[in-house]
């Protein structure tokens, strides 16, 4: 704070709170919108849905890095503090890239033995079906 | 103003014996590790430390969701407000307006909150009282918001950690009529549905009331109720969100009275204290930007 007079770190915070406050009313716009409630049925296009859905989250992160470097100041300590706060969550990409395709992937599975369930088949193995518990 | 001056006294007599210890905090030297003191050190690694449960939070979320055929649309949950507000909108439902008042709450209480950190910083004792009241006022508007949100969702409409009434249609197709278990017929309304709509069984006397239908593909069946893990979710996130908020109160408003009694004056470090609540405070807030992406805009 000693870089820039106390004037303009005053002007700063009302422009961060403008800045906050119309990129959430624009989210909120776009999700809406999204969500086909806006009149365009954008949610059956899939396409328009994953681009505003990105839009969104770009948008997020966007407010999360204007919070954390000027509203908690970290932009504005030392190097090593800033790296050392940001860098481990990098750890979280992976994170969502490996939880997020587990998730799927108990879904196919669930879908698949509730088609192989669905499978008629002669008495005797059904029963062997039943003793195992394998429907769901 | 008797029990401050003692307080400040006590400090003052502490502070002739371990000068080097009061607020400095580090043993062995007065260069500061990443020229911060030992307490915003900490707290920032706190706050890091927070930041990955909530990211496990969130991701088991995305997981779960990602792990199921259908899940609630947020927009269609969360479409009342309070005093009927959501009357007022087309369709007697409100999107997001309700959590989207509750975002701005949160983010003015951010703000008030930088500008009480700024006048620490310059010693003004009113001005730190002044701004952080305000942030206190912010962050218990925003409880009283979610426990609204909360009353609602549990009271009206019946949803809790083990019952998701919230369902999602995955066929598009039309209603039955409950008494003689056909679609309207010609001329009458028909009350279709498309795949992707998602709706709420209502609960009347302790009984759900599961509507019939027929899909276009000639299937019949009834609404059945959402993945439970949507109620679950919800509940566990914001509210361990909601005990953050409220641990921050009680925060602010023990550093506001401080602030107030004198005490960070004598301490003579631009109301240290205030800066670390401040931290934390716009942690909260910044938690709050992916809940609120997360749970209400995706």
């Amino acid at each position: 704070m000693s870089q820039i007079s106390y004037e303009q770190a005053k002007k700063d915070v009302f422009r961060g709170f403008w800045l906050l406050f119309i990129i959430t009313i624009i989210e909120v716009v776009i999700s809406l919108f999204g969500k086909g409630w806006l009149g365009i049925p954008v949610h059956k296009i899939w396409w328009l849905y994953g681009i505003a859905a990105l839009v969104i989250i770009g948008l997020s992160i966007y407010k999360a890095n204007y919070i954390i470097m000027e509203f908690m100041h970290l932009g504005h300590e030392v190097k090593g503090l800033k790296f050392s706060v940001l860098l481990p969550t990098a750890l979280l990409i992976w994170a969502i890239i490996a939880f997020f395709q587990e998730g799927d992937s108990w879904k196919n599975r669930r879908e698949l033995i509730k088609s192989k369930n669905a499978i008629q088949v002669d008495e005797a193995s059904q029963k062997t079906d039943d003793a195992l518990d394998l429907r769901d | 103003m008797a029990t401050g001056t003692t307080l400040v006294e006590k400090d003052l007599h502490h502070s002739e014996h371990h000068e080097h210890h009061i607020e400095e905090g580090w043993d062995g030297g007065d260069k500061k590790p990443f020229a911060a003191s030992y307490g915003k050190l900490m707290m920032w690694y706190f706050l890091l430390s927070d930041a990955f449960t909530f990211a496990g939070f969130l991701i088991a979320y995305g997981a779960l969701r990602f792990s199921m055929p259908t899940w609630p649309v947020a927009d269609a949950v969360f479409s009342t407000a309070p005093l009927g507000i959501h009357n007022l909108f087309p369709g007697g439902k409100a999107p997001l307006i309700f959590v989207t008042f509750m975002s701005f709450l949160l983010i003015v209480s951010s703000v008030t909150m930088v500008r009480a950190v700024q006048e620490g910083r310059r010693e003004n004792k009113q001005g730190v009282v002044f701004w952080m009241v305000l942030t206190i006022i912010g962050g218990i508007g925003f409880l009283s918001c979610q426990a609204w949100e909360w009353a609602n969702l549990i009271g009206e409409e019946h949803m809790s950690v083990t019952t998701n009434p919230f369902g999602t249609h995955r066929f598009d197709g039309v209603y039955l009529d409950d008494e003689h278990g056909h679609p309207y017929k010609d001329g009458e309304v028909r009350e279709t549905f498309e795949a992707g709509e998602t709706y709420l069984i209502h609960k009347e006397e302790g009984e759900w009331l599961q509507r019939r239908y027929v899909t276009n593909e000639g299937v019949e069946g009834k609404q059945s109720f959402g993945p439970f893990q949507f109620g679950a979710l919800f509940f566990f996130i914001t509210g361990f969100h909601g005990f953050h908020v409220f641990s921050g109160i009680v925060f602010l408003i023990i550093i506001a009275l401080n602030a107030g009694s004198g005490l960070y004056v004598e301490r003579r470090n631009g109301y240290e204290m205030v800066e670390k609540i401040g931290l934390y405070w716009h942690f909260v807030d910044l938690v709050w930007v992916f809940v609120f992406l997360v749970f209400y805009l995706l």
